[in-house]
């Protein structure tokens, strides 16, 4: 018989459509014109940026809108190390969960403008707008954050939201 | 991991509750995997369009071959052939046939068990029509024209002509 075959190409493939939802959508958009806009539950007033529907603590609708400022609070993170395909920011880059100023729900972002080895919890920083003929509606509309100068929030100011 | 974000216009309907993002999603994997020397002679078979099992120390002889014998755990060495015909155990049309399953066209998914064999394997058979589908059919193995060592190699079973 001919060579045993040893590798095989084991490709997975998931083609979908993502519907984002109406709170969603009005987030996304909202982006367009370098604006954040979270809601807030009309029960517990806890606001929620992306906002996703109803309040996952009270099952309510969310009520109004409330935009938010582009500065917050870098409550926890992780360094990325690894390379994988389709990558594009240079290695080590850091992914952190941001608590923006007013917002009960912190969302997850890149960090650059500061060495990955520098990134701390409690760490201050403002968002970075793609060019406004850049942006799509998504969260890539947003391009990273990058430190302000601030001092670093106190432990208690996110704790809650870890 | 590759995705494309689009904003679908909103019906008439939809606009007076503010438009409704959609896109569409790519998520895909390029694995590749090795087989080990079992898969590994079967494929290789398959390339040469042929099948081949494995007999146990039992006498079965299972196709596709497993690495050991689920009876004994004894590990199964002694390659046999088998088919290239068959029949069908048992089968579910698919009148939709979804983009990367083996045939464009209406098939059904069938165990068929290959003369020689004591297990049945799944694949699709080519029949045209579901009214031409039947449990205990003959059917006999189509091989690709172009193989390369991938299950792929054996297109499909198609049902014996003269059955």
């Amino acid at each position: 018989m001919s060579d045993p075959v040893t590798r095989i190409k084991a490709k997975v493939r998931l083609e979908f459509t993502a519907t984002a939802g109406r709170d969603m959508s009005r987030f996304l958009t909202s982006l367009l014109d370098a604006r954040i806009v979270g809601r807030r539950c009309p029960s517990c007033l806890k606001v929620y940026v992306p906002p996703r529907g109803p309040c996952p603590t009270c099952g309510v609708f969310l009520g109004d809108d409330v935009e938010l400022p582009h500065v917050g609070t870098v409550t926890t993170f992780c360094t990325v190390n690894v390379p994988f395909e389709g990558q594009v920011l240079k290695l080590p880059y850091v992914l952190a969960w941001v608590l923006l100023d007013g917002a009960d729900l912190a969302f997850l972002h890149l960090i650059q403008g500061i060495e990955a080895a520098d990134v701390r919890m409690g760490m201050r920083v403002r968002a970075v707008f793609a060019p406004k003929a850049e942006r799509t509606p998504s969260l890539e509309a947003i391009r990273w954050f990058e430190p302000t100068s601030e001092p670093d929030a106190p432990y208690e100011a996110y704790s809650a939201f870890l | 991991m590759k995705h494309v974000l689009v904003a679908r216009m909103p019906s008439e309907g939809a606009r007076d509750v503010g438009g409704v993002l959609s896109s569409p999603y790519l998520l895909e994997y390029t694995y590749r995997r090795s087989v080990g020397p079992v898969v590994g002679r079967f494929l290789a078979a398959l390339r040469d369009g042929r099948i081949e099992g494995a007999r146990a120390p039992g006498g079965k002889v299972i196709v596709p071959p497993s690495e050991y014998d689920p009876e004994t755990a004894a590990p199964l060495v002694e390659p046999v052939e088998v088919g290239p015909g068959g029949v069908v155990t048992t089968w579910a049309w698919v009148s939709s046939p979804r983009q990367g399953q083996p045939l464009d066209r209406p098939f059904a998914w069938a165990l068929v068990k290959l003369d020689g064999a004591d297990t049945a394997m799944l694949h699709a058979v080519d029949a045209g029509d579901v009214a031409a589908m039947k449990t205990g059919m003959r059917v006999v193995a189509r091989f690709a024209e172009k193989r390369e060592g991938s299950i792929r190699d054996l297109a499909c079973f198609v049902p014996e002509t003269g059955s």
